[in-house]
């Protein structure tokens, strides 16, 4: 919608002005614009018009085209990983109750406190029913079974979801008035902002079954998973601050003055602001997270990059190494085009309304 | 109940609050110190540093340092903390004027530059870097081998080999020294306050002179100056070889990050104020002038501090390097872990050896901000 919009107000004669106002401007328009058509050109004919799309067609593929049959043939592999072939389809609902959170989310008719957490708690839920079963004449499907999109979708909601409490807990505890917890607070988040994610998770998945009993262990899976989520409210933490930063005092004190506790004070006054405040940074770090939950390939979970390459890992299939990684290229970056779009789209209505 | 008995009494609450959060993390310290005894005994592991004088017997990808497989646990980890810290830094560099150099796109009147720059930000920034990563690397270890490797120009060749390209045939010190005299240059003669076109000149100049007298002093007579990659039998010799990992790490980087930076910089752009750009247009000033003298150092202060944090992410970012098989340090770290299993102690290396970094920097950030506050204030 908006960009046909911006089609219809497209000003030719400031456009003619830009890009033609001097020989050497004029250069470099026509120069980049026929580089990058160029590019889009070949891209086209590679991915399109000289591709070859179905599975049985795998002989006729050659340098010049893509050879999409290696994503017919691998795609439920791609998407769901080990997971039990005719189970499939509670995979594809479980995805799409996912997305459907998401997408449901970003309606501004659900930013209520109880709203956005009934929603994700319900879609969760529900993914967590489809994909592990056990219930409802649903044959069992153990965590270790999942993966593809599946998993990087699981690992990416629990996370949001564990993450944004602690994050929440995080701030509070570093606003406040006692010193030991201020401290605390502190450290966590300094020390998690200064480690790569990848040695958090390291940490969690080889380190903490040495420290921990063996009674507490508990399955690598969550212990990855809490991890993550720390990594998450750290950075949240830090973009509430900024929330509660744009809250002037006087909130509070006139508060205190009405015989308000301090959690009436946080959940009827103060915090719906912050929310307000903190929405665009808080879907920035939304985003983030979501690339950031590639990396879990490293410590050996199957997620889609790993299977994308269990995809083309087999000798037939190996030459269509490109097809396949793009195509997961495409997948992430469809969804992280879209939510930054819409992250940016939410900074220029808050803009707007303060003005 | 009067009001400092009510006071007392939240005050006594707090203490015991407190109280409480100190008891449960001393447990907490306290029953991790007792099963990782209890876990390292069975494993049949004893803890401590000692570990660090054995040698580790395997091999990896890449050092800059003279590296043998008898080489120590010590040794080694110092190798990749040195690997780490050398791909950050060029990294950082290469991503930060790559960066400014987009996000000033972005920022331009010409449609066609804008276009392109939005382009490059939202195809690199909106990818997993680990996806770029492994991308690039299959593509390289697809490359043509060196028989048949491609020729980018005079004495550049690209093979599944990694990167061949002609270097100075000089000690290594000799080279460093002369790269820091130049750079030095460049500050020098921008003090200078000559025109642009004179310093460019005399920089040339010292370059070629301090080549000729480097060349006279220290290359072996008979040789020349630039050492070439030339294809002998089945591999390159001469020149320098940038190997696959290294160049796959630099380019994925490099892409994601400038992208990053990128949208920093034009952030900051269109945080200048419109009436000062008018005003320096009024003044009758030059886009580049307006650019130079007006814009950049005004969005600086707002670039700066998002622009460090950057530069602490790309430094955590040289961790992928696990993934394409770069002996960053914590690929050192985690083969380490496999192979001597000192897991506690190692992770607290890597832990220690980022903070050190990343501090760093902050520090640094710190200081450039303080640099460039307006001084009128």
């Amino acid at each position: 919608m908006a960009t046909v919009a911006m089609l219809g107000n497209f000003d030719w004669k400031q456009f003619k002005r830009r890009a033609f106002s001097t020989p050497a401007n004029s250069a470099i328009t026509i120069i980049v614009y026929a580089v990058l058509l160029w590019l889009v050109w070949t891209a086209i004919n590679w991915a399109l018009f000289n591709a070859v799309w179905s599975a049985e067609d795998v002989e006729q593929c050659s340098k010049e085209g893509a050879c999409w049959s290696v994503i017919d043939a691998r795609y439920r592999l791609i998407l769901f990983g080990l997971y039990p072939f005719d189970e499939h389809w509670r995979s594809t609902l479980a995805c799409l109750a996912i997305v459907g959170t998401i997408v449901l989310s970003c309606f501004p008719w659900t930013w209520t406190a109880k709203r956005l957490s009934v929603i994700w708690v319900v879609g969760f839920a529900a993914y967590y029913l489809l994909m592990e079963g056990g219930l409802l004449g649903l044959t069992q499907v153990t965590t270790d079974q999942w993966g593809g999109l599946a998993l990087t979708l699981f690992l990416f909601s629990s996370v949001v979801l564990i993450g944004m409490p602690m994050g929440l807990g995080l701030a509070l505890a570093r606003r406040s008035e006692m010193p030991v917890l201020r401290t605390f607070a502190s450290l966590v988040i300094d020390l998690i902002r200064s480690l790569p994610l990848l040695t958090t998770l390291f940490t969690a998945a080889v380190v903490m079954p040495i420290l921990l009993p063996s009674w507490l262990e508990g399955d690598k899976i969550w212990r990855v998973i809490i991890a993550f989520g720390l990594f998450f409210a750290c950075y949240q933490a830090e973009v509430l601050r900024g929330g509660f930063q744009a809250i002037p005092k006087g909130q509070f004190e006139a508060g205190k003055a009405l015989g308000l506790t301090y959690w009436q004070i946080l959940g009827r006054i103060v915090l719906p602001q912050v929310f307000r405040h903190a929405l665009p940074a808080t879907i920035n770090n939304v985003v983030v997270t979501f690339k950031e939950t590639a990396i879990v390939i490293i410590i050996g979970f199957f997620d889609i990059l790993a299977s994308a390459n269990a995809a083309f890992g087999t000798p037939e299939w190996a030459p269509y190494y490109l097809e396949v990684l793009i195509f997961v290229a495409l997948i992430y970056w469809v969804f992280l085009f879209g939510l930054g779009q819409y992250g940016e789209y939410l900074k220029r209505r808050m803009k707007v309304a303060e003005r | 109940m009067d009001v400092a008995e009510l006071k007392a009494r939240a005050q006594r609450r707090k203490l015991i609050i407190q109280g409480l959060i100190i008891a449960v993390t001393a447990l907490a310290v306290y029953g991790a110190i007792q099963s990782a005894k209890v876990n390292l005994s069975a494993l049949g592991l004893t803890s401590g540093f000692g570990f660090l004088e054995r040698s580790t017997g395997w091999s990896y990808s890449f050092s800059l340092i003279d590296r043998d497989i008898s080489d120590s646990y010590a040794r080694t980890l110092t190798i990749g903390f040195l690997n780490t810290l050398f791909v950050g830094a060029l990294t950082i560099v290469l991503s930060t004027i790559i960066g400014f150099l987009i996000g000033t796109f972005r920022d331009s009147r010409n449609p066609a530059l804008k276009t392109a720059a939005t382009v490059y930000t939202q195809i690199f920034r909106n990818i997993p870097l680990i996806l770029q990563g492994i991308f690039w690397y299959a593509i390289m270890i697809h490359l043509p081998g060196p028989r048949q490797a491609m020729s980018l120009s005079d004495g550049v060749f690209l093979s599944n080999r990694g990167l061949m390209v002609p270097v100075l045939n000089l000690p290594l010190v000799v080279a460093l020294v002369l790269v820091l005299i130049m750079i030095a240059a460049v500050f020098l003669l921008r003090k200078a306050r000559i025109g642009i076109f004179q310093s460019a000149i005399a920089w040339v100049g010292l370059l070629v002179l301090l080549l000729l007298v480097a060349s006279g002093l220290y290359v072996p007579t008979g040789e020349s100056v630039f050492s070439w990659p030339e294809l002998k039998g089945l591999r390159f010799v001469g020149g320098l070889t940038i190997s696959p990992e290294l160049l796959v790490m630099i380019i994925a980087i490099v892409l994601y990050g400038s992208a990053y930076i990128a949208e920093v910089v034009r952030g900051g752009l269109a945080e200048v104020p419109k009436g000062l750009i008018e005003a320096g247009e009024a003044l009758g000033l030059n886009q580049r002038a307006i650019w130079s003298r007006i814009k950049m150092p005004m969005a600086l202060r707002t670039i700066i501090p998002p622009l460090g944090n950057q530069w602490i992410f790309i430094m955590k970012a040289t961790t992928i390097g696990v993934a394409i098989g770069f002996s960053d340090l914590f690929y050192i770290v985690s083969t380490s872990i496999t192979q001597s299993g000192q897991t506690l102690e190692l992770i607290a290396i890597l832990m220690g050896c980022f903070l050190l970094v990343n501090f760093s920097i902050a520090q640094f950030v710190n200081w450039l901000n303080d640099k460039l506050k307006l001084k009128a204030h």
